[in-house]
């Protein structure tokens, strides 16, 4: 038994197999829960898969071994967007000064925001540079960090966690102060919580996931441009 | 379904090349998500070629973040030191990011495009 482990736990399989099994208990708990939004399918995968590892005391680079086929579609999934896109299109053309507003606003504040709270907290400098481009998409902001010299897997980290908080908290959050306008709802999403947020916005309806894919691509270019200016402004 | 596939990741390999070919900061697959744009207008026959499989890949969107939010167990200490000051941090500035953002785009929107009964 211990001799089986020994082979499968080095081996690419049981991580892949395991990841796609922790998405599917995610996927079915939000399901089962009546699509609630506090049941976010990437938050009980991680929980699941977190609790997995540290049980077997298997490390993380061997884990991601198995995992990176996974993450692998991130890439293709991000070209994918242009089919709704596409489909969208006289309507996404005709909010581009609004998109162009909300996309220079939504960005700075997620930025800008991150940044004073967590130096009036007392957070260390290199986790600082790491927060600066959390609502970028997970490869650009890792990018960023390394460019800037903060931790890039605190920022992958950081980066996910921020798609989950924007996720969960959109539609209460939303809905409390009353915006009904689901393409404003979706590109705000988009913009401050990448494709987590997205992923979310297509669960409510494909308009908000349209403007939610477009607002996270956006975002991706703007937030490599500026992080690096918002960053030497602060610190 | 294999020619989708082959589609999506030939328009990701030219967004990549573009990209680091000329030094862009935008990543690649954005570039690629671009080209493929471009290419539906060119030929609009690709969109029900393609169909079946992007509705698939961005019907399971949240699946692809799940490798990269297990890292979260490599990161143990930072969460044990400032895990609390970091969640503060993360769940108000993305709060502030979104109403920010969705009020912006609703007042504009208001007055350049009234909302089209979506």
């Amino acid at each position: 038994m211990s001799e089986i482990w020994s082979y499968l736990s080095r081996g690419e399989l049981v991580w892949l197999t395991a990841t796609l099994v922790a998405y599917l208990c995610g996927d079915w708990a939000f399901r089962a829960s009546g699509r609630s939004p506090l049941v976010n399918p990437v938050l009980v995968a991680v929980l699941i898969l977190s609790g997995v590892l540290m049980v077997t005391g298997t490390s993380y680079p061997t884990y991601f071994e198995g995992a990176q086929f996974v993450h692998f579609m991130l890439g293709p999934a991000t070209v994918a967007l242009a089919l709704p896109l596409w489909a969208h299109r006289g309507r996404v053309a005709r909010v581009l000064v609004p998109m162009a507003a909300a996309l220079l606003v939504g960005s700075v504040v997620a930025m800008g925001s991150a940044l004073a709270l967590g130096w009036g907290l007392g957070l260390p400098m290199d986790v600082l540079v790491s927060l600066a481009p959390k609502s970028a998409t997970a490869p650009v902001a890792i990018g960023i960090t390394e460019e800037l010299g903060g931790l890039p897997n605190l920022t992958a980290v950081l980066v996910i966690l921020t798609g989950i908080i924007g996720a969960i908290i959109v539609t209460p959050l939303l809905n409390g102060l009353g915006f009904t306008d689901y393409r404003a709802r979706g590109f705000a999403v988009g913009v401050a919580a990448h494709g987590i947020g997205t992923a979310r916005a297509f669960q409510v309806n494909e308009v908000a996931g349209t403007f939610s894919g477009i607002g996270m691509g956006l975002n991706a270019v703007l937030t490599a441009v500026l992080a690096p200016v918002v960053v030497r402004l602060f610190l | 379904m294999i020619g989708s596939i082959v589609i999506l990741l030939s328009f990701q390999l030219a967004g990549e090349v573009i990209a680091r070919g000329f030094g862009l900061p935008i990543p690649g697959p954005v570039i690629g998500l671009v080209l493929l744009v471009a290419a539906l207008w060119l030929r609009p026959a690709l969109e029900d070629t393609m169909r079946p499989l992007t509705s698939t890949l961005l019907g399971h969107l949240s699946l692809l973040f799940v490798p990269a939010g297990t890292g979260i167990v490599g990161n143990l200490d930072t969460v044990r030191d400032s895990g609390l000051a970091l969640l503060v941090v993360l769940v108000v500035s993305t709060a502030l990011a979104i109403v920010a953002g969705a009020w912006v785009f609703a007042v504009l929107a208001r007055r350049f495009a009234p909302e089209d009964g979506a």
